[in-house]
Formats: structure tokens, C-alpha cells, sequence
């Protein structure tokens, strides 16, 4: 058995491979993901390779590369990857070797010998160049051989994709255990936080990444993810924003100098205006102040200017709304209201934009927790959201053989009946004479599953009825005040409730009034709790159990699923 | 997963509600979709464990419950203390050196495949069974021989120079050679293997090459025996070594005895080489593979030969039959040459022969046309020139012209019609540049 093949052998890291940044991560023995830091002490570590003299640069020192030795300098190319060159959009390229096609792949014409002789290298051979130095340095930094890991990519890439990036990782020395998708991952990174709290909830992942912006709703039900709907916009993206400052600041440099000429108008110039206006972007995002100062800008020109925050926001504040709308349309794909969204992460450089948080957090209500460092103390750094989670990943998969983790990632285990309504019973409240609805189980869980409930009595104890029934996940258009009320009165009601949006629903489903089942439980004591454990088979059978805490005996009943069942009564 | 709380309570009992044990079924869920859950986190481990193993959530905690358990359980009974023989115990902890170390610390199993760990794990456990207070405290008596032992054998053990003394001589992890009469029965590579591990301990290259089975390349082979007849080993007899007397007693007597320990260590080294070297040639003689690959070797060699010969031969055959067929073409060859010289001889002396007749007969043209002279018998200058420049044409023209002007003249009798035609000729050749104007004057 070769030492990749052998679980007991194998090293494996999480890495993040991104259009612009990639970055890798390892967990420690105590389960804590670590970003690793490269050579030059990078955790974003750009994806970009330059050659000068046939020396391969890489990351940071490649990206400086940009402004002198353009043609030399590959960049942006994870997107090319097992692509056809009609099918690519080689826009971000525009700044760096230009892609060309080459057989029916794509490939740049680079000077990578000392020979300084053109060749053409194919997307896959500077993918495998790029991880095979991702690799070193994450094995210079272990002081071990890595050799296997988890990959990142987004919802969206194709079987073709995956495919050449594994043969690149292969090329490169690294067996990919498994690829997840860079939203999973980023709940995933915050799922895995040692204080998190399991909890049924809708996220939202927000990935405003240099040349792409991801969405996707994901329903995390007991730690299980399901992606409910996904939106990728390749317009609205960090290029954008720093094209913004990019236009400000050639203007202010015309204003000045009058014959300095535009800057954006030749190629060096316009790449160093790229550079030092995303090093303005990112010190914009700390500072509420940041000064942008190139020597020689354009002709022989030095220039210096000072931006503020609010200057900056006001200027980009159109891509802002343009990013909030995207989340909100991926709700709306999702069939869902912002009310039942319960966190957004927002993932991506672009996060730690104080206005992007904000923007995001105006969109939606206020029970939806936004978590970007701005709004939020304990987020996670939006940069390091996959890569962690591809290396807890990484760290729970790694003794598995390949051949299981093959057959756990099989349609077969991985295909799985969802509820489409929710599960709960019914309470009394005040004002409400009828009942109102408590989702124990919500709309979207994997089955089979199992849930308790701990449900309080009447004060002097005595008989209850337990009815189960089914709440409606029909999203009705209704007005916006009486569900931001409704809202607010569950939240009163009970806070440590995460699912505010179900009860939200509550009222129309419990209107429809599917009951599923009814108990009673007789001669409670005073003040006693009632538990309620729900057992939903994949094949939609039910199996309940209602006993008193502490108490002997109780209820068990089944239901038997629809089929079995006459249809007649639905 | 923590279960949910509801605070708000549940309605009272409505008055006259009975149901069967308490329980009315009443609806049933609405039909599921299906949706594609995404292979990452702990949560879906556990699923797709609880999928492909078909097992219900509590059957599942069940089974990994147990299997944690097992876990730490096999941590514990990983170094099982093996039953101390009795006599052991009673040993006296002064002959420490005749004790079997790892035997009292109850790790034969392991010998010096032991780690250190292994080692401190044993005696903790040894301490924990036999410490003295422990055997005061049941009231047995104060005997604390065999934790010394114990001691001594963790003191050995502990130290890896001290330990390597005490492996080179642990004979209990020796493997006896096997007899030839053992080895013919057909398990040479499980008796001999056996032999080369126990011996492999000692070597300072590791790992060791193994000695592999019947279908062992002969590179394997070749190196596994190289390595062993090149064998460096790290086995000191120091552990033999007598006591050597305290310095302040004799230096005299303590030097003497230090040479001796030399010596005797030098001995048994060179004893233990020519042993193992022994060892390595017996095995040799007896390894069927070296026998066929030696047989190998010969066929092939024998079959080049074979080949080698068989090709010269034929080589030979194909010579001698080319040289056969190329004298017989050689033969037919002659014999058709002289055939062919024979007939152009013959066509050679009829051409000539024709010629001359030929030419008798344009001479006696000549004659007929009064050799070109009018009127009379002709002088004997006419004659002469005439007779001259006949032959002068004849000289001139081939035997073919000299036909075809044989042909003109045969059958003229006339003098004038044979003039004409010499005169004919004479043009002719003239024109054809044989003949110089001026020339043949007597038919001009």
C-alpha cells in the first residue's frame, strides 16, 4: 500500500483554492482549525504565478510582479480550469497573461524557462504549479509531508472541473480526500466552534469574493446541511469596489496634475493604481480613514491623496445595494422570506467591508444575525471561513479509506427525503382560544430524525392534550407589520428559541390544521413537564412518545406514512 | 442535539376525549422531497453511517457507545502482564545477571521488539502487583527479592547501551537453525525466515531484507544474501563479562582480569561471526531458488548455444546452396556463349565468303562494261584505272552496299547500263563524303 493509499500515512490539510486568494489550514490535535501562513507569512495567499528568468514567483511576490513583468504573471485562472476556451470569460486576466486557447483547453503563453522562450502552459499545469507550492508550504510548516487534502470549490463547479483539479492536485502530489463546496464549509467553520450551539436554522452564506460573488441558503438541521438554493453573479464582485477607487483617484490625479494624463490609460500605471487601491479597499475596512500614495503614477508623477471611509462608501454604495439584493433574490429562489433566515455569514475579502455588513443587515430583519467582523465580535475572518472548515473536514475524513469516503459521498446516503412541512404541537397561549403551533421538527430536515421537546402543563397539572400536527411551509405574501409583530411576540415569548421565523408561520400552518395525532396524558403533577420525543422515518413513519419528565409510563403511538395510508382525508 | 423547549403549556384534557391507550392517530405527513444533503461535519458522518449500516438512531448511539468503550479498554490491556512462573519469584535479586528480564517484567511476547514505553509500562504494572509495602500490608512476609529483581530488570532494560549488552545474549530470543532433514520436509522459507528475523536483530542497517518465499526475484535473492555475508552487527558479549575486582584491591589482579574480559569478548565475536556465517552458508545450500536460478541460467545459456549453432548451420546450408546454383548459372552461361561465338563465326565466314563473291562479281562487271571504255578494246591504262578504282569502291563501301550494288549489277549485261551504275555509285559516295570528287577518275 502506497503511503497517499494508507490512511495511518496520510497528512491532509484544508485547502481554499480561490479565484484570487487561496490559503490552507491544518487542525491542531485539539480539533482547532489553523491557517497556515506561507513563506512570506501570507494567510491570503494570492493565486498567482510569475516567472522572471525562469524562476517561478508565487503569492505576494508574484502579484508585485504584476506591474512590471504583466506578461509573465498568470492570475485569476481557477475559474478556466476544465473549461473550453469559448466557454471562459477571460475579463480578469486583462492585467496579467492573457489566456489562449490551446487544443480544447485553455492555456497561457508564458516565458517560465530561462531560455526565455514563449510556451504554452496549460491551466491545469499552473494549477498543479500552484498547489504543489501550497503544498510545500504547508509541509515546511508542519514539518511533515502532506500528502491528501480537503479541497474547497464553489456550488457551482462542474464534474469536468473537479475532475481536472484533481488530476491537478494529483500532478501536484496531493490526494483529494473530498471536495465540499465553499458555503458548506463556511458553516461548517462556524458549526465547529467549540461554543456553538446545535441548532435547527436557515444560513445564508454571503461570498463577495475579488472576481465572483456566491450565494447560497443552506438549512442546517442538526448539523446536517442542505443547500436550498444558490446564486452566483460573476458583475458584482471585489473588482468592482476597488474600481471605484480606481476611478476616484485617476480623477483626483487629473485634477492635479493636468499633464500627468489618466493613469488608467497605460498599463503599468493602471496596475498600480489596481494595487494600491485594493491595499486602500482593505485599509478602509479598519480604519475609518486610509491614504493612497504611488510613486511615479503616471508620467513620472508622484501622487498622494487621502480617502475617507464615508467618501468611499458613498461612492461604491450602488454595488453595496447590488450585493444586499443578491442575497435577498437567493432568498427568493429559495422560496423563503428573509424572516426565516436566522444568520447570514458573509464569507469573502470583501466582508470585512464595514458597509457590506451593514448593507446586508438592512435587508434583513433584525432576529437575523449578521456575522461579518463589523457587525459581529466573534465572527470567524471571512478570508479563513472555507479554508477552516475544509480543514475540519480534512481532520474528520482523513483515516477513512478513499473507497469510503466514496461511498458516504454516494447519491445513495447523500439523496435523502426532506420534510416539506414542519412537525409540532399545539399550545395554548392567552389570547389565542384555538392553539397555537410549535414546531418541534422543521420544514427541510433530512430524514429519518429524531427530536424531543420539552413542553410546559397547565399550572395545577392534571389532563392534557397533546396534539401533533403539520405546519405549511406555503410562504404567503402577506402584510410586513403583522409579521414583524408576530415576529417580536414569539421573541418575547420565548428567547432562547432559535427558530423565530417558524412561529412566524405558525399561523397560517395551524389555520390549515393538518393534525397528524392526538394524546392525552392523565394525572399530571403540578408544574410537571411533558416530553415529547418525534421519530420520522425516511419512510415517513412516525413514532411518538409522550411521557411526563420524571414521571412513569407514557403514550407511544405510530403513524404509518402516506402511502400505506387512504388518501382521502388530506 | 439539544431537545426544544416550549414554554407555553398544553391544553387541558377537553371533557369525554378517550382514544386506545391514550392515542388517536389521526393524519399522516405530507410527502417529502428529496433533496441532495451536502457530505460534510460530524452530523453527517453519523448519518451516512446510520444509512449504510441501516441502523436507527438508537441502535447507532448503542454501537459507537460500545465501540468507545472497547477503545479505551484495548488501551489499557495492551500490555498484558503475562503470569509469572513461581520459580521466578523466588529468585534472588544477587543473581540478577542469570534472569531473564523481560520475563519478570512479563513482556516475553515482545522481547527486544519492546519499546521503551512498553517497557515502563510493564513495570508500573509489576510495581503496582508486587511492591513490598503492598505484600507487608496483606501480611505476608517482608520478601522483597523479587521487586528487586524487578528493579534490576527495569534498570537493565531502561538504559539502551545496558539493554543492547543484555539482547546480544538473550538466548531465549535466539531461533535454532533448523536441520537439514526439517527443511527438506518443504518449509525452508518459514523455519529459515524465522532464523534470519531473530538474527536480523542485530544488524546495524535496518530494516533487514527478508528472506521472501519461492517466488522471490533473483535481485532479492542475490542482495538478501549479499547483506547477510556482509552482515555488521552490534552484538557485545560484554554481558558475560566476569566481575571485575574493586581498583583499590589489586591493580594487578583487576587489569588481569579486564584482559581476560577482553579476550573472551573477541573470542566469542569471532566465534559469533564464523557462526552466523555458517548459518548463512547453510541456508545458501539449501535454498532451492539458488538451485534454479543456477538451472535457469544454464538452459539459457545452453539454449543461446543451441540457438547459435542451429543458426550457423543454417547459414552454412544457405552458402553452400547459393554457391551451387550460382556454378550451375555460371555453366549454362558458357555453354551458351560458345554456341552464340559459333554461329556469328559461321554467319562471319558466309558474309565473307559472300563479299568476295561479291566482289568477283563486280569486278567482272567491270570486265563486262569493257571497264568504262567506249568503243574497242580498252587500253591497258583504261584497264588498270578502272580495275583501280573498283577496287577502290569496293575498299570504301561495306558488304552490305557491296550487295545491294551486286544486286544492281547482276543481270546487266549491257556495258552502258553497268557504267551508269558504277557512275551511280561513285555519286553516292561522293555525296556521302566516302569518296573524294576526283577520285575513281575513270568513271568520271
Amino acid at each position: 500500500m502506497s503511503p497517499e493509499k494508507d490512511p495511518a500515512q496520510r497528512v491532509a490539510i484544508g485547502i481554499s483554492f480561490g479565484n484570487s486568494y487561496s490559503s490552507i489550514a491544518f487542525t491542531t490535535g485539539e480539533g482547532k482549525a489553523e491557517v497556515i501562513a506561507n513563506e512570506d507569512g501570507d494567510r491570503q495567499i494570492p493565486s498567482i504565478l510569475s516567472y522572471v528568468e525562469g524562476e517561478e514567483l508565487h503569492g505576494g511576490q508574484a502579484k508585485a510582479q504584476l506591474v512590471r513583468n504583466a506578461t509573465n504573471t498568470v492570475a485569476y485562472f481557477r475559474d478556466f480550469l476544465g473549461k473550453e476556451f469559448k466557454s471562459i470569460d477571460p475579463s480578469p486576466c486583462h492585467q496579467s497573461a492573457h489566456p489562449v486557447q490551446h487544443d480544447s483547453t485553455v492555456a497561457f503563453n508564458i516565458r517560465d524557462t530561462p531560455e526565455e522562450k514563449e510556451n504554452a502552459v496549460t491551466v491545469a499545469d499552473i494549477t498543479t504549479r500552484h498547489l504543489k507550492r501550497l503544498r510545500i508550504s504547508a509541509s515546511d510548516y508542519l514539518g511533515k509531508h502532506v500528502n491528501s487534502a480537503v479541497i474547497t470549490v464553489p456550488t457551482n463547479f462542474s464534474d469536468a472541473q473537479k475532475d481536472a483539479l484533481n488530476k491537478a492536485a494529483k500532478a501536484a502530489g496531493i490526494e483529494v480526500l473530498q471536495f465540499i463546496s465553499e458555503p458548506v464549509a463556511a458553516v461548517l467553520a462556524y458549526d465547529a466552534r467549540p461554543d456553538a450551539k446545535q441548532a435547527d436554522k436557515i444560513v445564508v452564506v454571503a461570498d463577495l469574493g475579488g472576481t465572483r460573488s456566491d450565494v447560497a441558503v443552506i438549512a442546517s438541521r442538526g448539523g446536517i446541511y442542505t443547500v436550498l438554493a444558490t446564486i452566483h453573479d460573476y458583475e458584482v464582485s471585489g473588482f468592482q469596489l476597488d474600481q471605484v477607487l480606481m476611478d476616484h483617484f485617476s480623477k483626483e490625479f487629473m485634477k492635479k496634475h493636468k499633464t500627468g494624463g489618466d493613469p488608467r490609460e497605460n498599463d503599468r500605471s493602471l496596475a498600480k493604481l489596481k494595487l494600491e487601491c485594493e491595499a486602500v479597499k482593505k485599509a478602509l475596512s479598519i480604519g475609518s480613514s486610509a491614504n493612497f500614495s504611488v510613486e511615479s503614477l503616471a508620467g513620472g508623477l508622484d501622487f498622494t491623496a487621502t480617502i475617507n471611509r464615508s467618501r468611499y462608501e458613498l461612492l461604491a454604495s450602488k454595488h453595496f445595494a447590488a450585493f444586499a439584493r443578491l442575497v435577498t433574490h437567493a432568498v427568493e429562489k429559495a422560496q423563503l422570506d428573509p424572516l426565516d433566515i436566522s444568520e447570514v455569514i458573509l464569507a469573502g475579502g470583501n466582508s470585512h467591508t464595514p458597509k457590506t455588513a451593514s448593507a446586508v443587515q438592512n435587508a434583513f430583519p433584525e432576529s437575523t444575525k449578521v456575522l461579518a467582523p463589523s457587525t459581529s465580535t466573534t465572527a470567524i475572518n471571512p478570508n479563513e471561513l472555507s479554508v477552516r472548515g475544509a480543514a475540519i473536514q480534512a481532520s474528520l475524513i482523513q483515516e477513512f479509506e478513499l473507497e469510503d469516503i466514496e461511498q458516504s459521498t454516494h447519491p445513495m446516503v447523500t439523496v435523502t427525503p426532506h420534510l416539506s412541512h414542519a412537525v409540532g404541537v399545539l399550545c395554548i397561549s392567552g389570547d389565542e382560544s384555538t392553539g397555537v403551533f410549535h414546531a418541534i421538527v422543521d420544514a427541510e430536515t433530512p430524514l429519518p430524525v429524531r427530536r424531543t421537546a420539552l413542553i410546559a402543563t397547565p399550572r395545577e397539572g392534571g389532563d392534557v392534550l397533546i396534539k401533533l400536527c403539520e405546519g405549511a411551509r406555503h410562504i404567503k405574501v402577506t402584510k410586513p407589520e403583522p409579521k414583524a409583530k408576530q415576529a417580536k411576540d414569539d421573541s418575547d415569548d420565548d428567547s432562547d428559541d432559535e427558530s423565530d421565523d417558524e412561529e412566524e408561520l405558525r399561523e397560517k400552518t395551524w389555520k390549515v390544521g393538518k393534525v397528524l395525532s392526538e394524546a392525552a396524558l392523565r394525572g399530571l403533577k403540578k408544574g410537571a413537564k411533558v416530553e415529547v420525543q418525534i421519530n420520522i422515518g425516511a419512510d415517513l413513519n412516525v413514532n411518538c412518545i409522550f411521557r411526563e419528565v420524571g414521571g412513569k409510563g407514557g403514550v407511544r403511538g405510530l403513524l404509518s406514512g402516506p402511502k400505506s395510508q387512504q388518501n382521502g382525508s388530506a | 442535539m439539544a431537545s426544544v423547549q416550549v414554554s407555553l403549556p398544553l391544553p387541558v384534557l377537553p371533557e369525554g376525549w378517550a382514544g386506545e391507550k391514550d392515542f388517536k392517530a389521526i393524519g399522516h405527513l405530507s410527502h417529502a422531497t428529496d433533496r441532495n444533503i451536502e457530505p460534510v461535519g460530524p452530523h453527517f458522518l453519523a448519518h451516512a453511517r446510520r444509512k449504510r449500516h441501516k441502523r436507527t438512531f438508537s441502535e447507532d448511539d448503542r454501537i459507537q457507545a460500545q465501540s468507545n468503550v472497547k477503545k479505551v479498554e484495548d488501551d489499557d490491556a495492551g500490555e498484558i502482564s503475562e503470569p509469572e512462573d513461581p520459580l521466578m519469584l523466588q529468585r534472588e535479586a544477587k543473581d540478577w545477571k542469570n534472569q531473564d528480564h523481560y520475563a519478570v517484567l512479563g513482556i516475553t511476547k515482545y522481547r527486544w521488539r519492546a519499546t521503551e514505553d512498553q517497557i515502563k509500562k510493564a513495570h508500573r504494572k509489576k510495581v503496582l502487583k508486587h511492591h513490598p509495602d503492598k505484600k507487608a500490608a496483606a501480611g505476608q512476609a517482608q520478601d522483597d527479592q523479587f521487586f528487586k529483581c524487578i528493579q534490576k530488570a527495569t534498570e537493565v532494560l531502561s538504559d539502551p547501551v545496558r539493554r543492547r549488552q543484555y539482547d546480544s545474549v538473550d538466548e531465549a530470543a535466539d531461533v535454532e537453525p533448523p536441520t537439514k532433514k526439517e527443511t527438506q520436509k518443504g518449509n525452508f522459507y518459514k523455519l529459515w525466515g524465522r532464523v534470519f528475523e531473530a538474527e536480523g536483530r542485530f544488524s546495524k542497517t535496518q530494516p533487514v531484507p527478508k528472506l521472501g518465499n519461492e517466488k522471490s526475484t533473483k535481485e532479492d535473492v542475490e542482495h538478501f544474501y549479499n547483506f547477510w555475508y556482509n552482515f555488521d552487527s552490534w552484538r557485545t558479549f560484554e554481558y558475560l563479562d566476569e566481575d571485575v575486582p574493586d581498583d583499590n584491591e589489586n591493580r594487578d589482579q583487576k587489569r588481569h582480569v579486564e584482559r581476560k574480559n577482553q579476550n573472551a569478548r573477541r573470542k566469542k565475536k569471532t566465534e559469533d561471526t564464523a557462526r552466523l556465517r555458517k548459518l548463512v552458508d547453510d541456508a545458501l545450500a539449501l535454498d532451492e531458488r539458488i538451485k534454479q536460478f543456477r538451472q535457469a541460467e544454464n538452459a539459457q545459456k545452453n539454449k543461446r548455444r543451441l540457438e547459435k549453432e542451429a543458426e550457423q548451420k543454417r547459414l552454412a546450408e544457405e552458402a553452400a546452396k547459393q554457391k551451387e546454383l550460382e556454378a550451375k548459372a555460371k555453366a549454362e552461361q558458357e555453354a551458351a556463349d560458345k554456341a552464340n561465338r559459333e554461329v556469328a563465326k559461321k554467319a562471319k565466314e558466309a558474309a565473307k565468303n559472300a563479299a568476295k563473291k561479291n566482289k568477283r562479281v563486280v569486278r567482272g562487271a567491270v570486265k563486262d562494261a569493257n571497264y568504262f571504255h567506249s568503243g574497242g578494246d580498252a587500253p591497258a591504262s583504261q584497264i588498270d584505272a578502272a580495275l583501280n578504282d573498283v577496287d577502290h569502291i569496293i575498299l570504301k563501301i561495306d558488304n552490305e552496299e557491296l550487295a545491294a550494288l551486286t544486286a544492281k549489277l547482276s543481270g546487266k549485261k549491257n556495258g552502258g547500263e553497268i557504267t551508269q551504275v558504277f557512275k551511280d555509285e561513285v555519286q553516292r559516295l561522293v555525296e556521302a563524303g566516302k569518296l573524294k570528287e576526283g577520285e575513281a577518275k575513270s568513271l568520271a
